[in-house]
């Protein structure tokens, strides 16, 4: 889950840098931004999960 | 990408003495590390505070500068889409070929070996009472050798981050003149790293998962530390300002002016937010909130009119306690000096404050700023947490950073020093007894 995460961080941005580079209207550039970034919050909220998790177990 | 215009001789040496202050906010950000831990650790933070700021300058005088590099000097491009997009400098190790005088090139060096140094301090707060110093400053190497100097050559060294203007019509590019991503948002995300790959103080979590309070050990240190930062801070905005947005020296008086204001708002606003939460206002949550409006200032104290800059601070101000709450209560993060929720999340607003109060964009063109300093986001989220992680939890494989319980229950200081920082104090029984 943890991997999970900071893969989709990773996608996010990815999908971010990709609509900047490739897409020539603003539209379709910001609606893609913003689709990343919520990528990468859905990547940050998995990885927040994941430690909740492994602590828990540790304990 | 074009180098930036050259500095008249007394931009120069105003630009200079304005970088002069900088060490200052380290000074104050290891004060206040220091009073938000354990007495029994409190020598072993100032020592760690000393070797990061030594070795962050040595990495990036041998490998920092050479990846970050500085407007308008050698780098690497990809051509993608018919347009060039630098992604990270061509300069030789250890400075060879800069002539270090007053130029601007010269003057960034300065500016970042102080500035690479505050980065490295941030993590510091995060780890308290149980990050040992070896790993301390093994980290460091990598924030000053790698994860810091691309980010920095993206933002301010004529990297894609600064051309977004240019390529793609998004204001004036990515804006971040005092470093509230550069260093603030890079420091705070490797203090999260740093949390999660430590796990929590032993004792500060029941089985149930509730948080104890664990306090620091003197608010005066954390207060004085908020004074020294916020000269510190001053000339940080300021010398980036001159150097990276290539602002006319005649308005570092606004700077200042915002500067002062960001942090006054939200320090009061976090003293009014503890009050109406506790009953009274929290000292060292206060403090937190004067740093996280200094913070907050740093990408945007040029372009602000001061009623803006009171209101990034007030927000400021309003969001530290409750992202600092929701950490430790909600997702279980033992962050001891709040860096997390000061620095990085200060510095993301800080970020997008630029986009919604100034009038920062290029003329004609300010519609695309936010899009601009949204991707900047998006890259310190997606691009240097998870760069930050998996070089911290590579080490930690190859080199444990989490002290051995003894050196917990014992104290830092006596652990790993051998003497503690206050001699003379009385020691109290239960900072012995296991937890």
């Amino acid at each position: 889950m943890k991997l999970a995460g900071f893969l989709l961080l990773v996608a996010g941005w990815a999908i971010v840098v990709s609509a900047l580079a490739l897409l020539p209207s603003a539209g379709a550039r910001t609606a893609f931004a913003l689709a990343g970034m919520a990528v990468e919050l859905l990547g940050l909220a998995l990885a927040v999960r994941s430690h909740l998790v492994l602590e828990a177990e540790g304990e | 990408m074009a180098p930036s215009p050259p500095l008249s001789e007394v931009s120069a040496l105003l630009c200079f003495l304005l970088i002069l202050l900088v060490p200052l906010a380290g000074v104050g950000l290891a004060l206040i590390n220091c009073g938000l831990g354990r007495a029994r650790s409190a020598a072993h933070a100032m020592l760690a505070a000393l070797c990061v700021t030594a070795v962050a300058a040595i990495v990036y005088v041998i490998v920092g500068f050479a990846w970050q590099g500085a407007a308008g000097r050698p780098e690497h491009v990809l051509i993608v889409g018919g347009k060039a997009w630098g992604w990270i400098a061509a300069e030789p190790f250890f400075l060879r070929g800069l002539r270090l005088d007053l130029s601007p090139a010269a003057l960034v060096v300065l500016l970042q070996l102080f500035s690479v140094g505050l980065a490295g301090l941030i993590p510091l707060s995060s780890g308290a009472d149980r990050w040992r110093l070896g790993a301390t400053c093994a980290s460091t190497a990598l924030l000053a050798g790698c994860t810091y100097p691309l980010f920095a050559h993206w933002a301010w060294g004529g990297g894609w981050l600064a051309q977004l203007g240019a390529n793609c019509g998004l204001g004036r590019g990515f804006l971040d003149g005092g470093g509230s991503g550069a260093i603030q948002v890079t420091g705070g995300l490797t203090a999260l790293s740093i949390t999660w790959i430590l796990g929590p103080r032993r004792g500060k979590f029941s089985a149930e998962g509730l948080p104890a309070a664990l306090p620091g050990h003197s608010a005066v240190l954390v207060l004085v530390g908020c004074l020294f930062a916020w000269i510190g801070w001053i000339g940080l905005n300021s010398g980036g300002a001159i150097l990276f947005l290539s602002v006319e020296p005649a308005r570092v008086v606004l700077i200042a002016v915002n500067t002062t204001l960001c942090a006054a708002a939200s320090g009061l606003t976090t003293v009014v937010v503890t009050r109406v939460r506790f009953g009274r206002p929290d000292a060292s949550l206060s403090a937190n909130g004067w740093v996280a409006g200094l913070v907050a200032s740093s990408a945007a104290a040029a372009f602000m009119k001061p009623a803006a800059a009171i209101i990034v601070g007030g927000v400021a101000g309003i969001v530290v306690p409750l992202v600092a709450d929701l950490l430790e209560f909600q997702l279980a993060i033992d962050d001891p000096g709040g860096a997390i929720s000061v620095h990085a999340v200060g510095g993301l607003w800080g970020l997008l404050a630029v986009a919604l109060l100034t009038d920062a964009g290029a003329p004609g063109k300010s519609g695309g700023q936010w899009l601009a300093q949204l991707v900047g986001m998006a890259t310190l989220l997606g691009f240097v947490l998870p760069l930050s992680y998996g070089l911290n939890w590579l080490l930690d494989r190859v080199y444990p950073q989490r002290v051995q319980r003894e050196g917990e229950l014992q104290g830092m200081d006596l652990y790993e020093l051998g003497a503690g920082a206050y001699p003379e104090f009385d020691i109290h029984g239960d900072e012995f007894l296991p937890r």
